[in-house]
């Protein structure tokens, strides 16, 4: 059988509330809730039950309104937020045996450097502004156990100029930088320690077309040369139609559908899917 | 192929209203055969074919294909990862518009065809020209956006796409719906000798005059049913 048989990234049942919940919301149907929200103790319940599958080289999409859990998903995936529940497993760890929502802080961080890269939907959140572009990618190439300066400068600068970021820009601080560039540069940092794995969280969101458009050929090319498999969270349809092979969609913190990208597109079964889809024209 | 009692409504939730496209269609597709699907717009020749593409979720129904890695396998049922691998390497789909991928040149586009199939870069690059010399587009336009192509252009590149891929099962959806009487013809060879090369294919034409003499078998629909 072939390699993409066994998933690189697998999510099974993952759940994240935020309070303690009560005896009115805390049942296994939830159906008492407000779209996410129990009315009588104030609990979120951000992801619900959430579950699947990423295959080598493929890439995943995530749509669904704000508020409907997804950015929380990606936290809980990159260990930002803690997980109330669930189980994630990774082909790369302990050959996808190991659930890695239960492992001690400093195997996450392992996790973290070694095996998955993020890339916000604020730069911000993703880069030292104040450090320059080529010192952001040593950091994270640090934090992975590299040590020598000129390897690392070497590849720092393969990588930016891999996302078309000037060399003579290179030294420069992001907080400097346009936009696009600085989404780039995050792009960058996150495949500087060559993961299986990228999550990609609403990475196009407030960027010019023409920018949008290098980003979004820079993310298909990845996927194409270096085989990653990709999550990419967009409530852009268009970007999911481009990149994504399958979809999920989600609705107040639940996967209320999953399919062929295409077929989420021109058949959508669930009704908020088909409102989604009926928005776009 | 063999399809079996297949269904396929629209639900829309919004509207509240059920719109019924094919009703219990049955038929079987040799290998090496072709078949044409004829009738009125509406009838439900489309959604058929989007069905067997899986582009569209039958409700009730088989659709029983015998996949050389799967062995039969039912469309109508199959995992989305089955799916893709289908897709990618057994099942072809040609329409009359062509889904352009942006900024990727006509090369390119049938070139990624070919490297979705498991080819190594060079030899797919190779078969990517030979495809499009195959099909007479003009060297001239192989580097460049097919959104500028003309409507022939476009049609022919979108059947080299599919045809690097040599399918077990090419599924044409009104291939010769916007061109003019030259470009049919030539698409008519084209599929003349895919036919010869042992193709198996399903085809939907609004011309009759166009399947003649190329059809082994024809259906003919209405109101979602053969008749």
């Amino acid at each position: 059988m072939e390699s993409y048989e066994i998933p690189v990234l697998a999510v099974k049942g993952l759940r994240k509330q935020y309070g303690d919940g009560c005896s009115y919301c805390s049942g296994p149907k939830k159906e008492g809730l407000e779209r996410n929200f129990c009315p009588q103790c104030g609990t979120v319940y951000a992801c619900q039950d959430i579950s699947f599958e990423v295959y080598e080289g493929e890439i995943l999409g995530v749509v669904g309104e704000s508020g409907s859990g997804k950015s929380t998903m990606m936290s809980c995936l990159y260990f930002d937020q803690e997980a109330t529940d669930g189980e994630v497993y990774i082909s790369g760890y302990e050959e996808g045996k190991s659930n890695i929502l239960r492992q001690s802080r400093q195997q996450r961080r392992y996790i973290k450097n070694h095996l998955m890269g993020i890339v916000y939907q604020n730069p911000e959140k993703g880069l030292k502004m104040d450090f320059s572009a080529i010192g952001n990618i040593a950091e994270k190439l640090i934090a992975a156990g590299h040590r020598n300066v000129s390897a690392m400068e070497t590849r720092g600068k393969a990588l930016l100029q891999h996302v078309n970021i000037p060399l003579f820009r290179i030294k420069d601080i992001p907080r400097n930088f346009s936009g696009g560039m600085q989404q780039r540069v995050q792009i960058a940092k996150a495949l500087s320690n060559n993961p299986p794995i990228l999550l990609l969280d609403e990475v196009t969101t407030g960027l010019d077309l023409s920018v949008q458009a290098n980003v979004l050929d820079l993310i298909k090319g990845l996927q194409r040369e270096l085989g990653i498999s990709i999550v990419v969270v967009s409530h852009d349809l268009a970007v999911i139609r481009m990149l994504a092979d399958r979809t999920i969609v989600m609705l107040n913190g639940k996967v209320v559908e999953e399919g062929l990208t295409d077929q989420i597109l021109e058949d959508p079964q669930h009704p908020y899917t088909q409102q989604l889809v009926h928005s776009l024209l | 192929m063999v399809i079996e009692g297949l269904s396929k409504s629209f639900s829309l939730h919004n509207l509240a209203i059920n719109i019924s496209a094919i009703e219990n269609i049955s038929m079987s597709v040799k290998k090496g055969e072709f078949i044409g699907i004829t009738g009125r717009s509406g009838s439900g020749k489309s959604t058929i074919i989007k069905c067997i593409n899986r582009t569209y979720l039958p409700q009730d129904g088989k659709i029983r294909y015998n996949s050389s890695r799967f062995g039969w396998i039912d469309i109508a049922e199959a995992d989305e990862r089955e799916m893709i691998y289908l897709r990618r390497r057994e099942i072809g789909y040609v329409s009359q518009f062509l889904s352009i991928m942006p900024r990727t040149t006509a090369r390119e586009l049938v070139q990624q065809a070919s490297i979705e199939m498991g080819y190594e870069k060079q030899q797919a690059a190779m078969a990517a020209e030979k495809l499009l010399r195959h099909f007479e587009l003009e060297p001239r336009l192989w580097d460049s956006y097919p959104n500028t192509f003309s409507g022939g252009e476009k049609l022919r590149l979108n059947i080299a796409r599919a045809m690097v891929k040599r399918p077990r099962l090419l599924l044409l959806d009104e291939p010769t719906a916007s061109l003019d009487d030259a470009s049919k013809v030539r698409v008519r060879e084209l599929i003349q000798q895919l036919k010869e090369e042992g193709t198996t294919m399903l085809g939907i034409f609004h011309d009759i005059d166009f399947m003649q003499g190329l059809c082994d078998r024809k259906y003919n629909m209405q109101a979602g049913s053969f008749i």
